[in-house]
């Protein structure tokens, strides 16, 4: 029964990829038919214009796939292996802080290399990460759902004035920098994807080795260490994964918040505790989200457009606020 | 035995007491300095006697322009939004008796600033309208906070987290109204996402005034109720305070001064935040403490918009530099409610 209701699931979700991949082509300010989309891929005689068009648009719709499931991945990681509901790249203010750092870089040591601006946000990334944890252990009770939320909000409220202050003087840039704010993947190039990749395959194959660890580690950490597992090891290169992935994204698209968050619970409601399942699936529903926040941002904001991480904002405030409420009291 | 522990009582009252009215006295001192120096310096120094001779003159004199329409009303609002966001910021902080529940973080201001953009660029309204929704609009988003929080057991840390993800949700909308109205420039951006003076006139000032002063007049009169709660619920309802009611009216008035200061200068980012806890350490916490943190609020207003016009090669709107001062005492000051528990 579970078993079949896993097949069907992972069939729709399977096919809403190259659904929302149809869309992302060719919908946004200028749509286009179905047929030109074809026409950037077989010679059907589609008008060059269309054509030229989707091609344009095919970058930031891989780019889209790939950073989406990056950051579905990166959020499961961190609620996994804090063993907390809330946590997410976002909300625990690692995106914020990963985007610091590049705009500091880009403003102060005049940076302008992609592979640097990765090192940078994975420095800012690891700092911020260290910094929430520390702040919402301190004290006793340690690192509950709701101290480590607030902490990580809190953090992420501070990190974003100073990237504001830093982004201002700046202000004939700003307008082509804006995804430094809210992230967007409408920017990213075909270089831009070389990039990323090196460093989101290493995430993705940390995050598939370790799942057995992490499925160990959801028992208990003595359950875990009974089984067999090195607690300490899976922590750390779980947290380095996870890190990873939503820094390289960071670095490329800027803060995208709450994919991370949301895909996860979604899956988690569907299929259960199991990593196995959790893991593929958080990284389709991922790339399906950010892909389709995308378009929804091209066709709300037209004639202009809006970043994804807005949209993704507006769907995630309000599914955040529902996860909060479930939690429970006593872990406050 | 008696008498004499009942006389070390109010000698502690007296120095409270007095520790209060000095405080009081020398935040006042402050503002109006700083007011003053704000409306003194510039391109052009003007002297105090200069001032008051422009002030009183017919506008036709010398340096009329810049006093008159560019640095009164600027200093005028600063004094009375930074007040409104100190006075209200600490109702708040006091009625949830959490330092963090300040309507900046939980986004109260938010939604007032959403119903602000969107009655000023979408539909074009006047000024008293818009105050008018940016208000109900700020008490709507503060009950649903309420309302929501309560479900499955209430606690402040839940209020606190639901606000937070409702402040994400009401700013995104902000970015998305600022591109709709095709006004996504740079200023008005600022203006309506972290608060700026630059674009106030001395007509939106008599309103502002009297919706501030009155409102923190009613709020005096109910601080002493404020008082009696900060012993807590259970203290409060024996000593025959009207909870619920008095609540709501706090909550209502606080709101209403955050929302008109905010249709005026857009939610000028930690200074509801930061004031309650500042004023809190100057005066000790005997009192209800509204009037030294609408103090302390204006005093952060006036001398970061000074810092942000003068102290860099390019101009700060005040927003920037208050968040600047926010982020740091925002970290610390989890630390320092971790440790306590």
């Amino acid at each position: 029964m579970k078993n079949r209701k896993v097949w069907i699931f992972g069939i729709v979700l399977a096919a809403l990829i190259p659904v929302s991949i149809l869309i992302s082509l060719s919908y946004g300010s200028r749509s286009v038919s179905i047929g030109s989309v074809f026409g950037a891929f077989f010679e059907n005689g589609a008008p060059q214009t269309e054509v030229d068009i989707v091609n344009a648009r095919i970058p930031r719709t891989v780019f889209g796939l790939i950073a989406g499931a990056a950051l579905g991945t990166s959020g499961l990681l961190m609620q996994s292996i804090t063993r907390n509901p809330v946590a997410d790249p976002s909300i625990l203010g690692v995106n914020t802080g990963a985007s610091l750092f590049v705009v500091i870089g880009m403003a102060f040591f005049n940076i302008g290399d992609k592979n640097q601006y990765i090192w940078l946000a994975f420095t800012g990334a690891v700092l911020t990460a260290a910094l929430v944890f520390g702040l919402a252990s301190s004290g006793k009770g340690g690192a509950t759902p709701m101290k480590l939320a607030i902490a990580g909000a809190a953090t992420a409220t501070a990190l974003q004035s100073i990237v504001n202050t830093v982004m201002l003087p700046n202000s004939q840039v700003m307008d082509r920098f804006r995804f430094w704010q809210t992230g967007s993947i409408g920017g990213a190039s075909w270089d831009d994807i070389k990039t990323v990749i090196p460093y989101l395959a290493g995430g993705f194959i940390i995050a598939i080795a370790l799942i057995p660890s992490l499925n160990a580690l959801a028992l208990g950490d003595e359950f875990a260490a009974g089984l067999g597992v090195n607690v300490a090891r899976t922590r750390i290169l779980g947290i380095v994964a996870g890190v990873l992935l939503c820094a390289a994204t960071t670095a490329i698209a800027g803060p995208i918040g709450f994919i991370g968050l949301m895909v996860p619970h979604v899956m988690k409601l569907v299929l259960g505790p199991d990593l196995k399942l959790l893991v593929p699936f958080s990284m389709m529903g991922g790339a399906i989200l950010l892909v389709l926040s995308d378009v929804a941002g091209r066709l709300l904001g037209s004639p202009g457009e809006l970043e994804s991480g807005i949209i993704t904002a507006l769907v995630g405030g309000p599914a955040f606020i529902l996860i909060v409420r479930k939690v429970r009291v006593r872990s406050v | 035995m008696n008498t004499m522990s009942s006389s070390v009582i109010m000698e502690g009252y007296n120095s409270r007491k007095r520790r209060y009215i000095i405080t009081v006295s020398l935040l006042g001192v402050i503002v109006f300095l700083l007011a003053g120096f704000m409306m003194m310096y510039g391109k052009t120094i003007y002297s105090p006697v200069d001032i008051f001779k422009i002030l009183f003159s017919d506008g036709s004199a010398a340096g009329s322009f810049t006093v008159k329409t560019l640095r009164l009303p600027r200093m005028l609002a600063a004094v009375l939004c930074g007040f409104a966001f100190g006075a209200a910021g600490n109702v708040f902080q006091k009625l949830l008796g959490n330092p963090l529940a300040s309507p900046d973080i939980i986004g109260v201001s938010s939604g007032a600033s959403v119903a602000a953009i969107f009655g000023i660029l979408i539909f074009r309204l006047d000024g008293t309208v818009v105050s008018l929704i940016a208000v109900l609009c700020g008490i709507a988003v503060s009950a649903l906070i309420y309302i929501i929080a309560n479900g499955n057991g209430y606690s402040d840390s839940k209020l606190i987290l639901t606000g937070i993800g409702m402040n994400a949700f009401l700013n995104a909308i902000i970015s998305w109204l600022l591109l709709k109205a095709s006004e996504y420039d740079v200023g008005s951006a600022l203006r309506w996402m972290s608060g700026s003076l630059n674009n106030v006139t001395l007509d939106q000032i008599p309103k502002l005034a009297i919706v501030v002063i009155g409102a923190s007049i009613a709020i005096a009169v109910l601080a002493g109720h404020l008082k009696v709660m900060e012993l807590g619920d259970s203290y409060a309802t024996v000593l025959g305070v009207r909870l619920s009611a008095v609540r709501i009216s706090l909550i209502v008035l606080a709101v209403l001064m955050i929302a008109f200061a905010t249709s005026v200068t857009g939610p000028i980012a930690a200074v509801a935040f930061l004031s309650g806890p500042i004023a809190s350490r100057l005066s000790g916490s005997g009192h209800g403490n509204m009037l030294p943190s609408g103090l302390v609020g204006a005093s952060l207003v006036l001398a970061s918009d000074m810092v942000g016009q003068y102290a860099f090669p390019s101009r700060y709107p005040v927003g920037i530099i208050t968040g600047i001062l926010g982020a740091p005492y925002l970290i610390f000051l989890l630390f320092k409610m971790n440790k306590r528990g």
